[in-house]
């Protein structure tokens, strides 16, 4: 009885954990696909952009380039592998793509320590990614502190969705 | 006096009573009566002193409580010996007067210090009037202390600025100095002779006589373009220093205000750079890979301190000023951020995550005796060593961040603003104010603030465009 009782809060804990600390069911808006009347250059079909470059890498992550933290934590958690192990295939993919990744915190930390976090979640990005097998030579990391939130909000949600690593292929 | 090429302009800035240069007694043209350049007045004798002060009421330890807070004060315009044409006042040296009385005003009213009159709703005095005060024109306006000064420009354009305290009650003078600018630099007198009068009535050292170095916030709030910017400690004199291209951050100037440390996004990864101000030179503090941020400089202005994330771990580091080795003072597998020598240069407070949160923690300059100093709740973010020794102020973070003060063994910890986003204070050069930014709920406007280190006056320091990241230099070389 005991037993059950405290498994049971365990999980309720960890359920309420996950809501709170991803972002919003909101995702980032689609990547704008360039007109027809652009031609990109390459094998590309019109429409599409071209593999190996950050707007290829954001249509085909559609979301999974960014990772969210919970405040003060740097840990990469399941939705996060799932997010990780798609931009590795991705990696893998185009052998020749090269990624950073931009360690963000939110507004709610004073400037230094929040640098020195944002780089820390970096990190811990590129460290998963690394342990997937992309080549750590090709992954780099800049940290943004509170300096470049996604969301312009003052409130717990808006917090939660710049409290991230987003990686960006360099093109 | 300094021989370093940037510090030229502010070498002219000499002391006049007390270094009697003959340049200045020459100033003193025949005509007018030449206020202080009979002798090398001589400070009156303690006697006196002690009679002045207990007529005032002030006691050996003299406190914002003390009754030296309701003194009433009057400024009245500068005299001028002939009013003249300055490069410092288009209207000339009489007009120029009139501003360094404002300025002297200004700096106490604006800091809450005293009750003073300004020039603009006062008589003016003559020039012969600057050395022989009318008292009874200023008892009759219940002053009771009285400010005089006067400017004179020299044939090389140099100005002469005098500026002396009398005793209404007791109609006597209680000090006097004097100072020769150039005229770019006429402000710095008024600065000088307001730091004589609150020095001299509250016991406390000066401070006006300084500069702050900030970071200048436009635009909106997810690309804000933030530069380097520079101005005098009650916020004239301003001055862009970076175009905004590349981020910075975090500006500490150097004690002999040569040089500011900052942290630039230059090349697109935050590294601190050294920027000297004569030459306009960047350099990096250290060559390396890894980002660094948050620079501090040592009391002795020869070692610097410096935060570096290796593999997403922050360590501090110092590292002498010339370059070099750096050391590692740090090494936890914690965020270890920042750093504040002790006014000594001894210790060192900083902040660490080592525990799961920040907190505070002190250790000796060589990275020796690491120990947590705060255990008040909450988390304790970017400590400052007041430069008398004798606190600590940091961001205190529990909810909302707000601006406190401790002593070195983290005891005595009291807020001293209470708003939804304070942080990163920075010490006045006497540890009497601290200054920090403020964040707008929703906006994420920043300014600059102060507060009386007794949580009391809290006011704006008005910038061009917002503002953050204040850092308040030493009084003037």
């Amino acid at each position: 009885m005991h037993k059950y009782a405290i498994a049971l809060t365990a999980a309720g804990a960890l359920a309420l954990g996950a809501c709170s600390r991803n972002a919003p069911e909101e995702l980032p808006p689609a990547p704008q696909m360039p007109t027809t009347t652009a031609p990109t250059p390459g094998p590309a079909t019109p429409g599409a952009a071209q593999p190996g470059t950050q707007a290829h890498f954001m249509q085909m992550m559609s979301g999974r380039d960014t990772i969210y933290f919970d405040t003060d934590r740097y840990n990469i958690d399941s939705q996060d592998q799932v997010a990780l192990q798609a931009q590795a295939q991705y990696m893998m993919q185009y052998a020749t793509a090269r990624a950073t990744i931009e360690g963000h915190a939110d507004e709610r930390g004073t400037r230094e320590y929040n640098l020195a976090l944002g780089e820390r979640r970096a990190n811990a990005a590129l460290n998963y990614l690394v342990s997937l097998g992309v080549p750590a030579n090709r992954l780099t990391t800049v940290s943004y502190g509170k300096e470049r939130p996604k969301s312009m909000g003052a409130n717990e949600s808006a917090w939660a969705q710049n409290r991230r690593a987003v990686t960006v292929v360099l093109n | 006096m300094k021989t370093k090429p940037f510090l030229a302009p502010l070498g002219t800035l000499v002391l006049l009573f007390a270094a009697t240069p003959a340049a200045a007694q020459q100033a003193a043209s025949a005509a007018a009566p030449p206020p202080g350049s009979s002798t090398t007045p001589t400070p009156p004798p303690m006697s006196q002193e002690a009679l002045i002060e207990q007529a005032m009421g002030l006691t050996g330890s003299v406190t914002d409580e003390s009754e030296w807070q309701d003194l009433g004060i009057a400024i009245p315009a500068f005299a001028t010996n002939r009013d003249q044409p300055t490069p410092a006042n288009t209207q000339g040296t009489a007009a120029l007067g009139q501003e360094l009385a404002r300025v002297v005003y200004a700096d106490l009213r604006n800091n809450g210090l005293f009750r003073p009159t300004g020039p603009d709703s006062l008589p003016q005095p003559s020039y012969a009037q600057i050395t022989a005060p009318e008292y009874a024109t200023w008892r009759g306006r219940s002053a009771e202390m009285l400010v005089h000064g006067y400017v004179r420009a020299g044939a090389d354009d140099r100005l002469t600025v005098g500026c002396y305290l009398y005793d209404v009650q007791l109609q006597r003078e209680v000090v006097r100095e004097g100072w020769v600018v150039a005229p770019g630099e006429w402000r710095r007198a008024a600065h000088k002779c307001a730091d004589l009068v609150y020095s001299r009535l509250s016991g406390e050292d000066p401070f006006f006589d300084s500069k702050i170095a900030y970071i200048a916030e436009t635009g909106p709030k997810d690309n804000r373009v933030k530069r380097l910017a520079i101005m005098d400690s009650d916020g004239a004199n301003h001055r862009f220093i970076t175009g905004g291209t590349s981020m910075a951050l975090t500006p500490r100037y150097s004690p002999d205000y040569s040089k500011i440390l900052y942290l630039s996004y230059l090349n697109g990864f935050p590294r601190i750079f050294t920027y000297d101000i004569a030459t306009g030179q960047q350099t990096l503090v250290t060559e390396n890979r890894n980002p660094t941020f948050a620079p501090r400089w040592a009391p002795d202005g020869q070692h610097i301190l410096f935060s570096m994330a290796t593999a997403g771990n922050t360590e501090i580091y110092r590292v002498r000023a010339t370059g070099g080795q750096p050391v590692r003072l740090t090494d936890s597998p914690g965020l270890d951020v920042g750093g504040s020598y002790s006014p000594d240069g001894s210790r060192i407070v900083f902040e660490s995550d080592r525990s799961g949160s920040q907190q505070c923690y002190i250790m000796d300059a060589d990275g020796s005796n690491q120990r947590r100093i705060s255990f008040f709740g909450g988390r304790c973010a970017t400590p400052e060593w007041s430069p008398r020794g004798d606190l600590i102020a940091f961001t205190h973070i529990a909810g909302d961040l707000r601006v406190a003060v401790m002593t070195p063994s983290g005891g005595g910890m009291r807020h001293l603003t209470r708003s939804w986003q304070d942080e990163a204070p920075t010490w006045a050069p006497n540890g009497r104010i601290v200054q920090f930014f403020r964040t707008q709920r929703g906006s994420g406007e920043a300014s600059l603030w102060q507060v009386d280190v007794t949580g009391r006056n809290e006011r704006r320091l008005p910038t061009p465009v917002g503002a953050s990241d204040p850092a308040w230099g030493p009084v003037l070389p």
